[in-house]
């Protein structure tokens, strides 16, 4: 009982922040600087872990589908399979999980820490509330570097199945139909799928990660808890989307 | 430097309860602060001085009774608007991934008061009254207890506030440095139009500096009076509280047990 309260009190002061954020939009060009920092932080910060990932990621999937493939022929769908799943699935939901572990958690704990050392109650008293300094410039910057880093992820998770099937013996497929056939079958639409799904997914981590360090009460035993708690609900919360978006957008 | 036009403002507290679950930390507390006075507020730990002073700032909402700042009321946003409200933290709450110098500059560049050189100006004048210009590119955690406690004041004094909340301004320092920044609180009014609001448990600041001081005891305000009415008061809980006679033969947790 007490879990379900917990949850539904979390779900409502996330949403009560994400209002309060939106609030705060008619002074983003104040805060223009403070996007730009939290960009770099969110962006190029990140961009070298996802583009290694999403290479393995391609890279691994081609390898299984060419294992499966193997036993019956088609090695040219692999392609299609490796085009398809990065761009709708693979590459939105390992942007999300990275930058749950890494930007998630670094926000969990900065903000966390301000607030048990009673820096955002002093920001508070000078009439600057966190929304507008901590919460409204991040989820803009998140808004911009999204879509970068799927798209990023994206043509690297190509790039990764296409030198595999090239160079792994037992596939030996060559690169020419290996673009070929991505490009048959993965439209547009199914990059802008992945976008879509990348975009909620990153406003919900970085909502989840402010509102859990703005809530945190205590000392340093429960900022470990609040960026525990930050990254398991992000992810948590990250599948349950992923399932709903996927069902609308089919 | 400060802008001449500023004027102090006065407190009134109106009946204000407040509890916590159970506890019951403010019982029905009214007294007021007038316009330019330096009031402490003393009592025991745990009396409920800096929930009391957190309804001054809207950090803390009312369950009974109201707050009123300069005549508004201290629990709407537009109040703190409208008039500079500052509170010290008992730890600083400096903040700690900024240098001193921008740990001042941080209220007038978040409201845009001034231009750079003036900015930098108002600054190295504040850092100057509080002789900590030496401190003004280190970072919070490279500081002593009472350079933080200066620093902490200093940052509220930038923003030319009408009413400065102290909480427990002296706690953890040494008894100079204690002595020192009490001077600087109680001598900031000659170069600042300020309301100043002590919560402490310092006798020497109450009595040293305070024009009134409000005992607070169990969430219910005791007295107040004038640091002499206090001297001379024959009260036992104020005399108790006030001139604590040690006695390692007849302690009072054995007394209390």
């Amino acid at each position: 009982m007490n879990t379900a309260r917990n949850i539904l009190e979390v779900i409502g002061s996330s949403l009560t922040l994400l209002l309060r954020a939106i609030g705060c939009l008619p002074r983003l060009p104040r805060q223009l600087g403070r996007v730009f920092e939290y960009s770099f932080q969110i962006g190029y910060l990140t961009l070298p872990i996802v583009a290694v990932l999403s290479f393995f990621l391609g890279a691994v999937l081609a390898l299984q589908t060419g294992y499966s493939l193997d036993f019956g022929g088609g090695q040219e769908l692999i392609g299609r399979v490796v085009g398809l799943a990065m761009a709708r699935e693979l590459a939105p939901l390992i942007t999300a999980f990275l930058l749950a572990g890494r930007v998630g958690s670094a926000i969990t704990a900065e903000l966390a820490s301000m607030t048990v050392y009673q820096e955002i109650d002093a920001q508070r008293t000078m009439q600057v509330p966190p929304e507008r300094i901590h919460v409204m410039p991040r989820l803009v910057a998140i808004l911009f570097m999204m879509p970068v880093l799927t798209i990023v992820a994206i043509l690297i998770g190509w790039f990764g199945g296409a030198v595999v099937s090239e160079h792994v013996s037992f596939i030996g497929l060559d690169p020419t139909a290996y673009w070929a056939n991505l490009k048959s079958v993965t439209e547009f639409k199914d990059v802008l799928n992945g976008l879509i799904k990348a975009e909620v997914f990153g406003l919900v981590i970085v909502l989840i990660a402010c509102n859990q360090g703005l809530i945190t009460r205590g000392g340093p035993r429960e900022i470990g808890h609040s960026v525990t708690n930050s990254v398991v609900s992000s992810m948590f919360m990250v599948l349950l989307i992923d399932y709903c978006l996927t069902r609308i957008l089919m | 430097m400060p802008e001449k036009n500023i004027q102090s403002i006065g407190v009134e507290i109106e009946h204000l309860s407040k509890r916590f679950g159970e506890q019951v930390v403010l019982d029905d507390v009214s007294f007021s602060v007038k316009p330019g006075e330096i009031f402490v507020l003393m009592g025991p730990s745990g009396a409920g001085k800096s929930v009391l002073l957190r309804h001054l700032v809207n950090l803390e909402k009312p369950d009974a009774g109201r707050v009123l700042i300069g005549g508004k009321d201290a629990d709407d946003d537009a109040t703190h608007s409208a008039i500079r409200t500052a509170l010290v933290f008992q730890a600083g709450a400096l903040f700690n991934s900024m240098s001193v110098f921008d740990n001042l500059a941080f209220y007038p560049r978040e409201h845009r008061l001034y231009d750079k050189a003036t900015l930098r100006d108002k600054v190295e004048h504040v850092l100057k009254i509080l002789h900590i210009e030496d401190a003004a590119r280190k970072l919070p955690a490279q500081l002593s207890g009472g350079m933080r406690k200066r620093v902490a004041i200093a940052r509220s004094l930038v923003m030319e506030p009408q009413l400065l909340l102290y909480d427990e301004p002296t706690s953890e320092l040494d008894p100079i440095t204690a002595a020192n920044i009490s001077e600087i609180i109680g001598t900031l009014k000659e170069e600042f139009a300020v309301t100043s609001i002590i919560v402490s448990h310092d006798r020497d600041l109450a009595l040293g500096i305070a024009d009134r001081v409000g005992l607070l005891m169990a969430g219910k305000l005791l007295t107040v009076a004038t640091p002499d009415e206090l001297r001379a008061s024959t009260e036992p809980a104020i005399t108790e509280f006030m001139r604590p006679k040690i006695d390692v033969h007849n302690p009072r947790f054995r007394r209390l047990a």
